[in-house]
């Protein structure tokens, strides 16, 4: 009796009905496209996608392109929307992968680039730039003019992952645990820093911070774009070794390397890889957070956690969460803007408080 | 053929391992024997390739095992852990697939499906192949990991010689039934051409399994025979600390002990027999 109702209970809670690998990265996919083409279509100016025809049109044909009416669309759309969507999706796809890159090396589900101190140290890197660019670092300014912060947020990331390195390996071997203590650290440390400068600088700087620390992507430029792309590509290169990877680091380090994985070759890339998309990410968007916990669990609730899926699946669904987070950060205060990281978190949580609970219920 | 040449290791001051050598043909089935602490996870890390010795060395088929590559190694030995957890759930059947995908053998799809669900049934799976690993009892994950070293094996096999198979306790959290068929699979490796080396706890179950016993006892190696040479009332009271003698089972001479009759000595018992 006692062994029949286990048995059907069991049947009940641990069948799992996983969708197809094309079904879930398919889905994710026209999430995205659906996602970009409300990107273009909504903005301050009014200008809505019936123009791009247009301006596509215009392109080719002078005549059209002469128009005032077009000039301003195309302006509109190809300078500033079109930039704009792609940062958003660029950006929104580095978070959401490197969350699920840091989630499986760590065989933890609180691994996030924000909390193991990369973002954190990208975000230190720009805050000083800005509060300190015209006293300590003006030659840095000077030098660099316009790139300066992004150049020094990127820096800042990738020195904050190489020090995390430095601290966690020993004789070749980088301890898990001590990577994450010593990210929290850091991390502690550098918000503690960040708040010193926060608190000692003017208003118009304070504002300038606080954009940084809490995110946006309307400053979207093509060649911010072009200058952080080597960037985000280098982490796409790493993708498809890394999901075979990860599949591997989930059963536990030894079996990893019991099914062949050269177990430090594949953290460092994995690290390397992670410091690229946050360094750029941060550099042109400042710290947007959620999007690097949120995704892949999303992800991992509907599919499983197999990389394979998680890892494309979870850069297509980031890129559409961010750009529709961007819409309404222009939206809801138009002609103002909200910092993007307030909405990722306003409709990241609920929502996985939603499939958490949703799921807790079904394991009764 | 695998070759293990005076290995030791040394950790915090203290030698784990001192001048210990084994070797094993293909097709061998060698248990490997001692009580807590005499260093057969230990020995087994080092056959692995999982630990670096600090002095020896191992071979597989007289190729050194630090300049085998991890890819490679993959190829010549799977390791059935002694237990394990995911922090994300996998289903048994994605479990089992890691042994192929992972080492990423070069098969077809529709070979990489029939090799899953053969090793799914041969661990009594079956049934819960969609189940998700968190809600497996202990035995389960157990034998959903041995699946997946089947997976990994027979992968091997159908590109090469038949590769070793490492066993850290398989039969630790099984009931009798399932011991003596995991043990069974490791003997149809066996007798396929691959070695097959296992920790055991169990003396009896390892005297009837195995070719070979090695019986390690703080750091080394204590004795190396047939369970008829090696599991005798000196061995199992100067390692074990038991007074005990083995009887035998006719017709082959195999020994066996029963617990009923056995005296702990002194310096094992946990209860004072003066009281």
């Amino acid at each position: 009796m006692t062994a029949v109702a286990t048995g059907s209970m069991r049947q009940a809670v641990s069948r799992s009905v996983r969708p197809s690998r094309p079904l879930v990265i398919g889905a994710a996919a026209v999430l995205l496209a659906a996602s970009a083409i409300l990107s273009l279509a909504i903005g301050a100016t009014g200008i809505s996608l019936d123009a791009l025809p247009r301006v596509i049109a215009g392109l080719f044909d002078p005549a059209i392109a002469a128009d005032p009416a077009a000039i301003r669309e195309r302006l509109v759309l190809l300078e500033i929307r079109l930039p704009r969507t792609v940062l958003g999706v660029l950006v929104g796809a580095a978070l959401a992968v490197s969350g699920a890159v840091m989630q499986g090396l760590f065989r933890n589900p609180l691994a996030d680039p924000g909390l193991i101190g990369i973002s954190s140290g990208s975000a230190l890197a720009a805050v000083s730039v800005i509060a300190l660019g015209d006293g300590l670092l003006a030659p840095v300014v000077q030098l660099l003019g316009p790139y300066a912060v992004p150049a020094c947020s990127f820096v800042g990331g990738l020195v904050a992952t190489v020090v995390l390195y430095r601290i966690a390996t020993r004789a070749g071997y980088t301890s898990i645990a001590t990577l994450l203590l010593a990210g929290i650290a850091l991390g502690a440390i550098a918000s503690a820093i960040i708040g010193i400068i926060i608190f000692g600088s003017d208003d118009r700087e304070l504002r300038d911070l606080n954009f940084w620390m809490l995110g946006s992507i309307g400053g979207a430029t093509w060649p911010k774009i072009v200058g952080t792309l080597p960037f985000f590509l280098a982490c796409l290169v790493a993708l498809p070794y890394l999901s075979r990877v990860l599949n591997a680091f989930l059963l536990g380090e030894a079996e990893a390397g019991h099914l062949g994985v050269s177990i430090e070759t594949a953290k460092r890339i994995a690290m390397f890889a992670v410091a690229c998309a946050v360094g750029a990410a941060v550099a042109v968007s400042g710290v947007i957070g959620f999007v690097g916990i949120v995704v892949p669990h999303i992800i991992r609730l509907i599919t499983g956690p197999d990389h394979r899926v998680v890892l494309p699946a979870s850069a297509l669904l980031g890129g559409a969460l961010l750009l529709v987070a961007d819409v309404g950060a222009r939206v809801i205060v138009a002609p103002a803007e909200l910092p993007i990281g307030i909405l990722t978190a306003l409709m990241g949580a609920p929502f996985f408080l939603w499939l958490l609970m949703r799921r807790r219920g079904g394991l009764g | 053929m695998l070759t293990v040449t005076d290995i030791g290791v040394r950790r915090g001051g203290r030698w784990l391992l001192q001048d210990v050598s084994l070797s094993a043909e293909p097709g061998a089935r060698i248990a490997i024997l001692g009580p807590n602490g005499a260093g057969k996870s230990t020995l087994l890390k080092v056959m692995t390739g999982e630990m670096t010795p600090d002095t020896g060395d191992v071979a597989f088929d007289g190729e050194p095992l630090a300049s085998i590559p991890r890819a490679r190694l993959a190829r010549r030995r799977a390791v059935l852990p002694q237990s394990s957890m995911l922090t994300f759930p996998f289903t048994v059947r994605e479990v089992a697939a890691l042994g192929i995908t992972v080492p990423a053998f070069p098969l077809d799809r529709a070979s990489q499906e029939r090799i899953v669900e053969r090793a799914i049934a041969v661990v009594g799976l079956k049934r819960l192949a969609d189940a998700t690993f968190d809600t497996l009892s202990g035995g389960e994950k157990q034998r959903a990991q041995l699946a997946r070293v089947l997976c990994q094996l027979w992968a091997c096999a159908e590109q090469g010689p038949a590769p070793h198979l490492f066993l850290d306790e398989p039969t630790a959290s099984q009931d009798l039934a399932h011991q003596l068929a995991i043990l069974d699979v490791a003997t149809a490796h066996a007798e396929r051409g691959g070695t097959v080396i296992a920790i055991l706890h169990d003396i009896n179950l390892a005297a009837a399994w195995a070719d070979r016993l090695v019986i390690l006892s703080e750091g080394q190696v204590y004795a190396d025979g047939t369970a008829a040479q090696v599991v005798t009332e000196a061995m199992l009271a100067d390692v074990f600390r038991v007074v005990l003698s083995p009887g035998t089972v006719p017709p082959t001479a195999v020994p066996f002990i029963l617990p009923q009759t056995a005296v702990l000595l002194e310096d094992r018992a946990l209860v004072s027999s003066g009281g």
